[in-house]
């Protein structure tokens, strides 16, 4: 469907351009502001240039080692979770009831977990793995692993990867689940007929029609992931020592805890570089996508297949209201 | 077909997996803080509601609740009304700039809180809100908006054009036409928004416990006060934990048929 040019659509815009902007732009330029000042207290400031930025990207002094420890930390936790998250999401999508009341029972499970507010994801966690009040901490002593996120680096690290594909898992698979669901059903009829396997399906049916979907989950993920702070704060509060100090926590800990402005802000601000940068590129990757995928619809639906009898798949065009 | 080999165990074991440590913060909400700390016990022998009983009598505990749920109300209504005309905009016009806005709103969805904190906290205490949840649902709106936005816009597509012109022509002016017939039609829609800018600003902590001091504290910011001389109150934390999920569980079941959609962002 083609827009229509019409630049009074501003004034529809403006509302959301003002609320953003006040929270946004506001904030960030005295993000900018602090990062090229020192002070000493009693609000006196004096100007410093670029002398935290060097500092911060120069990985022998305090700050910059922190700062690069904690990034490379982070790096690694995204892309483990990224690894364990994707296909366990796709499998789970697979595996939902086709209908019935077990449809609705599964997706108000699944979504539960991303419901509860951050802090409490730590909590639950908390108290499920220690070793004396916790049934997992308890039940993996009892098999014979000497387990105790507190004192343990790898104990703390696994706590806080099994934490997260617990809680953001579902959102992949529910993603996934949607994608599913907006495949018709003569494709299906259309491989079985041709003789597809299952692996067949997979690759040529499922996996195609997921793909913006599982874009936007991988998109999600890592952004969040990559922002993480409340949910290992509470479980192992960065430690044990620095081994579970993401950015974010560092970040908290140098801004609100030392109250080193300055230091704070040039961190924020290489931070938020980043992920804009991640961002641009899925962004740019999605819209792409998305053209890429419009093409394909006007010409032929992208099922490979011997050009023998088949009842002619219908392209799904049309939005699919509600999914259960 | 659809489904892979082995499908009703893995969703067996995943879903046991999910709520096995819910079970356990629920269950332990019900011991006494002596058998939770003595024995290892897997559901509670000597059930008691003292911990219950304690949050909904001790006001401390129970305002934290309706701090949070004032600002996360606050938060949905300011969300959705500044987004419903943008995803209009969004939907069927072209003009100067509009990718890049949209962009711009969806980098700021995934800004990190912790990069706003102290920035947040230097603004709203110049103009007065902190500490009041005004403070913190507008702090909020910061990743909530752009995502309403996403969402309807997704909604407003699905509502062919052809509706419009007709009511144009039947001589609808245009907040008439908004409010009569385009918010009906994607009423599921902005059910979904709204779902989506109560869970996110009802599960952030770190801008809630930043923005807020003494008057409008957070019901999460509040479990942090367990730690007593006493040692820890695991029963009491394991109370208030259940009670903060029940309001998602709630919301949940009434739209469990579009989350599926809403999370795809209106964009399957």
């Amino acid at each position: 469907m083609d827009k229509i040019v019409n630049q009074k659509a501003w004034f529809l815009v403006l509302p959301v351009f003002l609320v953003v902007a006040f929270s946004a732009v506001l904030p960030l330029m005295t993000v900018v502001n602090y990062s090229m000042q020192d002070t000493f207290g009693n609000n006196q400031f004096f100007w410093n240039g670029v002398g935290w930025f060097k500092e911060l990207l120069d990985p022998s002094t305090d700050l910059g080692g922190r700062f690069l420890a904690s990034l490379g930390r982070n790096l690694f936790f995204s892309l483990v979770i990224l690894a364990i998250e994707v296909p366990l999401g796709i499998v789970v999508a697979l595996s939902m009831p086709r209908e019935g009341w077990t449809v609705a029972a599964c997706l108000v499970i699944l979504a539960l977990p991303l419901l509860i507010p951050w802090n409490v994801v730590g909590t639950i966690w908390q108290i499920f793995g220690r070793p004396d009040i916790g049934l997992l901490g308890y039940a993996l002593n009892a098999a014979g692993f000497d387990y105790n996120y507190v004192s343990n680096d790898i104990d703390a690290w696994v706590t806080v990867i099994v934490m997260d594909v617990w809680h953001w898992t579902s959102l992949v698979a529910l993603l996934c689940y949607a994608g599913l669901k907006s495949i018709p059903e003569a494709y299906y009829q259309a491989a079985q007929i041709d003789g597809a396997s299952r692996w067949a399906v997979f690759k040529a049916i499922q996996l195609p029609k997921m793909n913006r979907v599982l874009l936007i989950a991988v998109l999600l993920r890592f952004m969040d992931s990559f922002m993480i702070y409340t949910e290992p704060f509470v479980v192992t509060g960065g430690g044990p020592g620095n081994s579970t100090t993401f950015v974010s926590i560092e970040l908290v800990k140098i801004a609100l805890g030392q109250f080193d402005l300055g230091k704070a802000a040039a961190l924020s601000l290489v931070y938020n570089l980043i992920i804009l940068i991640v961002c641009w590129i899925f962004y740019t990757v999605m819209t792409n996508a998305g053209v890429e995928r419009k093409v394909q619809a006007e010409s032929e639906p992208a099922i490979e297949s011997k050009p023998s009898a088949r009842p002619k798949p219908v392209p799904a065009l049309k939005p699919k209201e509600g999914v259960a | 077909m659809h489904s892979i080999p082995g499908r009703r165990l893995i969703m067996g074991l995943f879903l046991i997996f999910l709520l096995l440590p819910i079970y356990w913060l629920v269950n332990m909400s019900f011991k006494t803080n002596s058998e939770i700390v003595s024995t290892m016990t897997l559901w509670p022998h000597t059930p008691t509601l003292q911990h219950y009983k304690r949050i909904f009598t001790d006001e401390s505990w129970y305002s934290g609740y309706i701090n949070s749920l004032e600002y996360v109300v606050l938060n949905t209504v300011i969300s959705i009304a500044v987004a419903l005309p943008a995803a209009y905009a969004f939907s069927r016009y072209r003009f100067l700039g509009d990718k890049h806005l949209f962009f711009w709103l969806l980098s700021n969805r995934m800004a990190p809180a912790a990069v706003y904190a102290l920035p947040f906290f230097n603004l709203y205490s110049a103009i007065g809100l902190f500490d009041t949840p005004w403070a913190v649902a507008l702090a909020h709106c910061i990743f909530n908006v752009p995502l309403a936005v996403w969402i309807l816009e997704g909604f407003v597509s699905g509502v062919p054009r052809e509706i419009d012109e007709t009511a144009f022509l039947d001589g609808y002016s245009f907040p008439r036409f908004f409010i009569k017939i385009l918010v009906p039609l994607i009423a599921s829609g902005i059910g979904v928004a709204a779902f989506f800018c109560f869970m996110f600003s009802w599960v952030e902590l770190l801008l809630a416990r930043t923005l807020t001091s003494v008057q409008t504290k957070p019901i999460a910011a509040i479990m942090t006060r367990t730690v007593s001389a006493a040692g820890m109150d695991w029963g009491l934390l394991a109370a208030a934990g259940v009670l903060t999920i029940i309001p998602g569980a709630l919301v949940i079941w009434f739209v469990r048929n579009y989350i599926a959609r809403g999370f795809a962002l209106g964009r399957v």
